[in-house]
């Protein structure tokens, strides 16, 4: 991860700019367009403050940000358990190497579509569909992760008789960290795009619901507002959680 | 007393052109605080043989036997340093207790002593290679072993600093007796280090010679003396020793 040093400082008035920019360009766009379907960035904005003050933009947001937890959470686990057997066990890896074929080009739509029809209109259909589109990926991460694993650190820890628990916490995974933090981010980016998809398809609230609700009104305001407000969020949990601990897990690399 | 027993029939060794024999018929026999190197040319098979001996490689054909309890006071120090990249000095050295806070005045004493004093913090990337063996010496050392097995841990480093982590193994042995196994292709550190040589065969390894060193403490620090022994057991070292 080849990057310039620049100050914090620097960083943020970069990052200032360049939505800045956006704003501008947007704001450009809807002036010359003069349409209701192209509302300005102030439009947006006081739509989306009525929403915030309402108390629905939260609820909503929550929703989804459970769900996104939920299947992020499972995803991690199982893919995780997958890619790490398909990377020690040669049978586990030419067993599952159809699988991963399979799932990784399955359309997210046709497993959230088959989720609905076996288990209903339901949050453990919801949850299912998401991880089964993001397992793979994840699986396919810790396997590359697991197959450059050094063999000596094994030896070390039988060696010393480190019990399995040890060798799992302080051998095993932080070899692993970096591929997991990998995973964690591109897995955040795919999940709560997935989320939203299943709950325009089968759910009763949530952001994905919200845009489906005002897509039938063509209120193209609301439907920026509710997408930039969890944007917003997303890039907080990524700025303030997934990126710190990526660093923080190759913080040793002098 | 014996303390450790090593009897190798075989060790298969894969390789593209069919499966051939490693290690035949060994046989070591290593008495309580006795010093044992094992000299051989580089890659006989040595490293294969004290990795069954300290249970890392279980696909061989024989036994290996340890006085009661001494498997739990083993330490082993590898070829390579083998540091965990992603912990301090003090934190990897940590790491081989399961209660390191009821330890902390034994590691700052050992890191004490082998110059490591002021670089417990550090990660061993940020490290010379000197001193990530130094680390791996007291990481060894700290758990006061009563079986060492040691994978040529002073190869690879200049004679001067390689010396004086040999004169450090002398003096923690002394204030912590254990019994040594110890692999190198060189005879002048098996001679100024151990009581009794086995030789070995280049692949597979086979055992042709044992050798008792006769050598005083002082007579090992000095070259001449070395060099002496060695040309009065001249046959011993026909296999192939620099």
């Amino acid at each position: 991860m080849a990057s310039h040093p620049i100050s914090i400082l620097g960083r943020i008035s970069w990052m200032m700019t360049s939505v800045i920019s956006l704003l501008v360009v947007w704001w450009g766009a809807a002036f010359v367009v003069q349409s209701r379907y192209l509302p300005s960035p102030q439009e947006v904005f006081s739509v989306l403050a009525i929403e915030l003050a309402s108390g629905e933009l939260l609820f909503h947001v929550a929703m989804t940000l459970m769900r996104v937890a939920a299947s992020f959470t499972v995803a991690m686990v199982i893919g995780s358990a997958i890619g790490i057997a398909m990377g020690k066990q040669v049978w586990a890896d030419r067993l599952f190497d159809g699988w991963l074929m399979f799932f990784l080009n399955l359309p997210a739509l046709v497993t959230i579509v088959l989720c609905f029809i076996w288990f209903g209109l339901t949050e453990v259909a919801t949850v299912l569909a998401v991880a089964i589109n993001k397992i793979p990926n994840v699986a396919v991460t810790l396997r590359e992760g697991t197959r450059a694993l050094d063999p000596v650190y094994d030896q070390l820890a039988t060696a010393y008789r480190f019990s399995r628990w040890k060798a799992l916490r302080h051998v095993l995974l932080p070899q692993l960290a970096p591929y997991f933090a990998a995973a964690a981010r591109s897995g955040l980016a795919l999940v709560w795009k997935i989320v939203l998809v299943v709950e325009l398809l089968g759910r009763s609230n949530g952001v994905g619901f919200q845009i489906h609700l005002y897509f039938q009104l063509f209120d193209v305001a609301a439907i920026l507002a509710y997408a930039i407000s969890f944007i917003v969020v997303v890039q907080l949990i990524e700025t303030f959680l997934l990126q710190p601990w990526q660093q923080s897990v190759v913080r040793w690399r002098a | 007393m014996t303390a450790l027993k090593i009897a190798i029939r075989h060790k298969p060794f894969a390789r593209s052109d069919g499966e051939l024999n490693a290690i035949e018929n060994i046989e070591i026999e290593i008495a309580a605080n006795e010093f044992v190197a094992v000299l051989g040319p580089s890659g006989c098979g040595k490293t294969t043989m004290l990795q069954i001996a300290a249970g890392l490689d279980d696909d061989y054909t024989g036994t290996v036997e340890y006085a009661a309890g001494l498997k739990d006071k083993m330490a082993y120090v590898f070829q390579s340093p083998t540091l965990l990249p992603w912990r301090t000095v003090r934190r990897n050295i940590e790491l081989v207790f399961s209660n390191p806070q009821d330890h902390a005045g034994t590691i700052a004493s050992l890191l004490e002593s082998v110059g490591l004093a002021g670089s417990e913090d550090i990660y061993p990337q940020q490290l010379s290679m000197g001193m990530q063996r130094r680390a791996s010496l007291a990481r060894a050392f700290v758990l006061r072993p009563q079986l060492l097995l040691m994978d040529e841990p002073f190869v690879s480093l200049d004679e001067t600093l390689a010396d004086r982590l040999r004169n450090l193994l002398i003096t923690m042995l002394a204030d912590n007796p254990a019994s040594v196994l110890f692999v190198t292709h060189d005879w002048r550190e098996a001679l100024s280090l151990a009581d009794r040589l086995i030789f070995l065969s280049p692949g597979p390894a086979r055992i042709t010679g044992e050798l008792a060193v006769t050598l005083s403490r002082k007579q090992r620090t000095n070259p001449a003396d070395l060099q002496s022994f060695k040309d009065a057991n001249a046959r011993f070292f026909l296999s192939g020793e620099a």
